[in-house]
């Protein structure tokens, strides 16, 4: 057996202790904790559902062990959609459909709200390089592009327009 | 779940050092948890890497550039001056898997895991990069292009750490460039990737240096390639003969991603393409002053 442990973490902005093995991803981990907005898909780096971010950098958090984010920020979907300040991201990707059947959406939006903070005003190149690493089999992207660029307006323009 | 393993978490390099003798480092995990899961890896103690202090450090500074044994696949592509320091290994960092595994994994573990088609390693070979190699009683270093001993073998010991990449910055005249071929530009295994540098004096080129991967048992430099091109005037013909002579030197396979004989063309095409590319950058360059 592997030995288990408390670990101390900020999971979108509250201190938490989560008991977790040592073999424990943090995808299992935070699922089996309650993060149900952290979606299992391919288990191997490909897909992105699980993405979270670690210290405001996405990763996948199938390939992360949980001991590993002790001490750290941890942020899920959740943690962008602040009941008073929701990040604009969610209300472009409803006025646009980018969601179809929405499990590739939280980890998309992982991706797409750190892309935004280092480029405000995304080129389609440098979405397609920031969303390479998250699959979407329902929607062709097409949409989740216009979704992104409209949150990066809404962002440049100073916060929601709602 | 993963299969039942213990994990060490050394607080600094030292205390790294001396749990690694039985332990297999963990740094990005982005293979080394992949292969846990398949039970491909039957690690039983896996050391993690994440404490270790200065660990992502990136130093570029007089003509040479040293990046930390942390240094993620993501801080390539954030650091303002690898642009200038190691334009391949940026073409590469764009293209590496997608965007969380970039910031996961490290250049050091994509040279470690020695698969010949790690994306980082042609760039790494064209930039001519040695690594730097700590153990708890000796620190050495070792040229990347003799670090590889056959399909994912390697000279490092298993009490070894790879603490440290470097490798001379390139100079104006010279051209690097690293071409990846895939089913897609991330988030997919190369069929062929191709890295070129190119140094330019006049109409002579003083120096070359090709490196192929995905198209032998480890990534390699086609070093007869190279001696083509080298003290030569990059002509046509010239670029046609060292780009045929890649080709011959490459021992792809078959597999569900490419035939070897598409592998063996790709690459000719690729090096004939990056060669002519490198050399007419430089031209105009050279024009533009």
């Amino acid at each position: 057996m592997s030995s288990e442990k408390a670990i101390a973490v900020q999971i979108n902005g509250i201190g938490r202790e989560l008991s977790a093995p040592a073999n424990e991803t943090l995808l299992d981990c935070l699922r089996r904790h309650g993060f149900f907005e952290v979606k299992s898909g391919c288990e191997k780096g490909d897909c992105g559902a699980c993405a979270v971010q670690i210290d405001g950098e996405p990763v996948d958090s199938c390939l992360t062990l949980a001991w590993t984010v002790e001490g750290r920020s941890v942020t899920t979907l959740e943690g962008l959609n602040d009941t008073d300040n929701p990040h604009p991201l969610i209300a472009a990707f409803l006025e646009h459909g980018a969601v179809q059947c929405g499990y590739c959406t939280p980890g998309i939006m992982i991706a797409a709200e750190a892309l935004l903070r280092e480029t405000p005003e995304p080129s389609d190149d440098d979405i397609a390089i920031a969303l390479s690493g998250n699959l979407c089999r329902c929607t062709g992207y097409t949409k989740i592009f216009a979704a992104i660029k409209q949150a990066g307006e809404v962002l440049r323009a100073g916060g929601n327009d709602d | 779940m993963l299969r039942d393993f213990e994990l060490d978490m050394p607080a600094d390099l030292q205390e790294t050092l001396a749990c690694l003798p039985g332990g297999t480092p963990l740094a990005g995990g982005t293979n080394l948890l992949v292969d846990l899961r398949a039970r491909r890896e039957s690690a039983e103690r896996l050391v993690w890497l994440g404490n270790i202090d200065a660990f992502r450090d990136i130093k570029i500074e007089d003509g040479q550039a040293a990046i930390g044994g942390g240094t993620t696949v993501g801080d390539i592509l954030r650091h303002p001056g690898m642009e200038r320091a190691a334009p391949a290994l940026v073409d590469c960092a764009r293209v590496f898997g997608g965007q969380m595994v970039r910031n996961q994994a490290t250049l050091a573990g994509n040279v470690c895991s020695g698969s010949p088609a790690a994306d980082s390693v042609p760039p790494l070979l064209s930039l001519d990069a040695e690594l730097c190699l700590a153990s708890a009683t000796q620190v050495r270093t070792i040229a990347l292009d003799d670090f590889y001993t056959g399909f994912k073998k390697n000279r490092r010991s298993p009490d070894e750490l790879v603490t440290g990449i470097s490798w001379p910055v390139p100079g104006p005249n010279t051209a690097n460039r690293f071409y990846k071929l895939a089913r897609r530009k991330g988030d997919a295994i190369t069929v062929v990737g191709v890295a070129v540098t190119v140094t330019r004096d006049g109409n002579t080129c003083t120096d070359a240096r090709i490196a192929l991967g995905a198209v032998a048992p480890t990534v390699f430099r086609a070093k007869e390639a190279e001696a083509l091109i080298i003290g030569e005037t990059l002509t046509e013909e010239r670029v046609d003969e060292a780009a045929q002579k890649a080709k011959e030197l490459s021992d792809p396979i078959d597999d569900l991603r490419a035939s070897a004989d598409y592998r063996r063309d790709m690459v000719q095409v690729l090096t004939r393409r990056l060669l002519n590319q490198a050399w007419q950058s430089l031209g105009e360059k050279e024009a533009g002053r």
